[in-house]
């Protein structure tokens, strides 16, 4: 579980967000949406342990681990690692050859869990849209965590891979209670997929239901 | 050949110079950092000759120099475009500073000559030890780093979003290849020591795709170029620098074949 009160964020003078109240369940699959530089990448920043708050309260199990799966990554055609090497990328060095079999068997079960066993041996370069996220994701979920973020991981593919890509997060969510925040700009997904929102505004945080959320919140800024 | 003392120091210099510039060129490479250094080694240059000058021996003149300023040029600046460009500010300023430093040091132009072109057939015992001791030291460093410094350098971003401390392994990373760049310049010259550092690890990636055998293979072309150079320039006695590249360079293109070759198959 996870909930903040009246979290607080400046750098310097300037105030990012302040008096954020929420709270998010094991197991929920939440949206976070509001305009670009409303705060969002900063709270995720905060709740991973990479920024700090300036005042208020986070509480959130230590032992809960964060798998994040960020927005770019410079991956180009003559990337050499194959998917399966590019996911063990996010192991830790072990000298022991029983931890090394563990890690294999964890390797064979999130290439399951994602579908790419078939094609753990492809280059990732050379791989498509949506098996670069599913990569990107498998990467993400390797150490098991229990929170997952996607920060609008689906932005950049096209209708049918996003909602392909979607249904197995919605999988690994209902499957394995793993909770989930969705960082978007992506109305129908959210309606689609999300059980609720938060929604930054003003600089602060609005906790919705599902349907009360609309489309004219999802306008862009600039 | 190995009935000669001086083959037999060349041979183990190499070999290790080999191994180093293998493994460190891997991530030269997935870094972007050939160009890095290709500056490196002509700041390399400018701190032999200062070397030289104030009378200290030019590996030392050179570590001194390629330490400092790597890790300079690192902290510069993360955005990729300004850093190349106060990149080579940087090294054009170094190549006029080491063209003075050897004009004031009286010394003949033989220790230009080494210094950019390379010397290994004329290396000491002495010599040998140092480089084995700094190679090792390189090794060492990798095989601690080995885990982390090959998430970064493969997916920077998702090392970020994995919370490891991307800005230390930068740092760690450049000092090794500020050694490396030291250490390698000693046997193909600071003009290609960029050679050994870029184009095995450039060609690896054309052919394998785990880290294991990226490492194999770079670390492979680099000796075998090496061993082939010393063999080819003690029957012909032609420099061991031009064997080196030649080698490099073709195994360099017979990859890109190959993998486009496969692309189209």
């Amino acid at each position: 579980m996870i909930e903040a009160q009246n979290l607080t964020k400046r750098f310097g003078n300037q105030l990012v967000f302040q008096d954020l109240n929420f709270k998010i369940n094991d197991g929920d699959f939440i949206s976070l949406i509001g305009p670009n530089g409303s705060g969002k990448t900063t709270l995720v920043k905060i709740l991973m342990g990479l920024e700090k708050k300036t005042s208020g309260k986070l509480l959130l199990n230590r032992k809960e681990k964060i798998g994040y799966v960020p927005q770019f990554r410079n991956i180009d055609l003559d990337y050499p690692l194959s998917i399966e090497q590019f996911i063990r990328l996010n192991l830790k060095f072990s000298f022991s050859p029983a931890k090394r079999r563990l890690e294999n068997v964890q390797i064979e079960n999130i290439l399951e869990k994602t579908g790419l066993t078939q094609l753990k041996d492809r280059p990732l370069g050379l791989s498509s849209g949506g098996e670069k996220q599913k990569a990107y994701l498998a990467q993400a979920l390797l150490n098991d965590p229990q929170v997952l973020i996607l920060d609008e991981s689906t932005a950049s593919l096209d209708i049918k891979v996003k909602m392909q890509l979607m249904d197995l997060v919605q999988q690994l969510n209902q499957k394995y209670n793993l909770t989930v925040i969705f960082i978007t700009h992506d109305y129908e997904l959210t309606k689609k997929y999300t059980q609720r929102a938060l929604l930054f505004k003003d600089k602060t945080i609005e906790q919705l239901s599902i349907n009360d959320i609309s489309e004219n919140m999802f306008e862009r800024e600039g | 050949m190995f009935g000669y003392e001086f083959m037999r120091q060349a041979f183990i210099a190499s070999t290790f110079i080999a191994i180093t510039a293998g493994l460190v060129g891997v991530f030269v490479v997935s870094r972007n950092m050939s160009f890095l250094s290709h500056t490196l080694s002509e700041i390399g240059f400018a701190g032999a000759s200062f070397g030289i000058l104030i009378g200290i021996s030019p590996l030392a003149g050179m570590i001194i120099f390629t330490l400092v300023s790597s890790v300079a040029v690192g902290s510069l600046s993360t955005e990729s475009s300004r850093r190349e460009a106060s990149i080579s500010a940087i090294s054009s300023l170094f190549i006029g500073l080491g063209i003075l430093f050897l004009s004031l040091s009286s010394e003949s132009s033989s220790y230009a000559t080494n210094i950019l072109f390379g010397s290994i057939v004329g290396i000491s015992a002495k010599e040998v030890h140092q480089l084995l001791i700094l190679a090792i030291f390189v090794i060492f460093i990798f095989i601690i780093f080995y885990k982390p410094l090959s998430f970064d350098s493969f997916d920077h971003i998702g090392a970020q979003a994995a919370g490891l401390k991307t800005r230390l392994l930068s740092i760690v990373f450049l000092i090794t290849l500020a050694l490396s760049v030291s250490i390698g310049a000693q046997i193909v010259g600071s003009l290609l020591v960029f050679v050994l550092l870029t184009l095995p690890g450039a060609t690896a990636k054309y052919l394998v795709h785990s880290m294991p055998k990226l490492i194999m293979v770079s670390v492979g072309l680099s000796l075998a170029g090496v061993w082939l150079g010393l063999y080819l320039a003690f029957i012909t006695n032609w420099p061991v620098t031009f064997f080196i590249a030649a080698f490099e360079v073709i195994a360099y293109f017979l990859g890109l074949s190959y993998k486009n070759w496969k692309l189209s198959h």
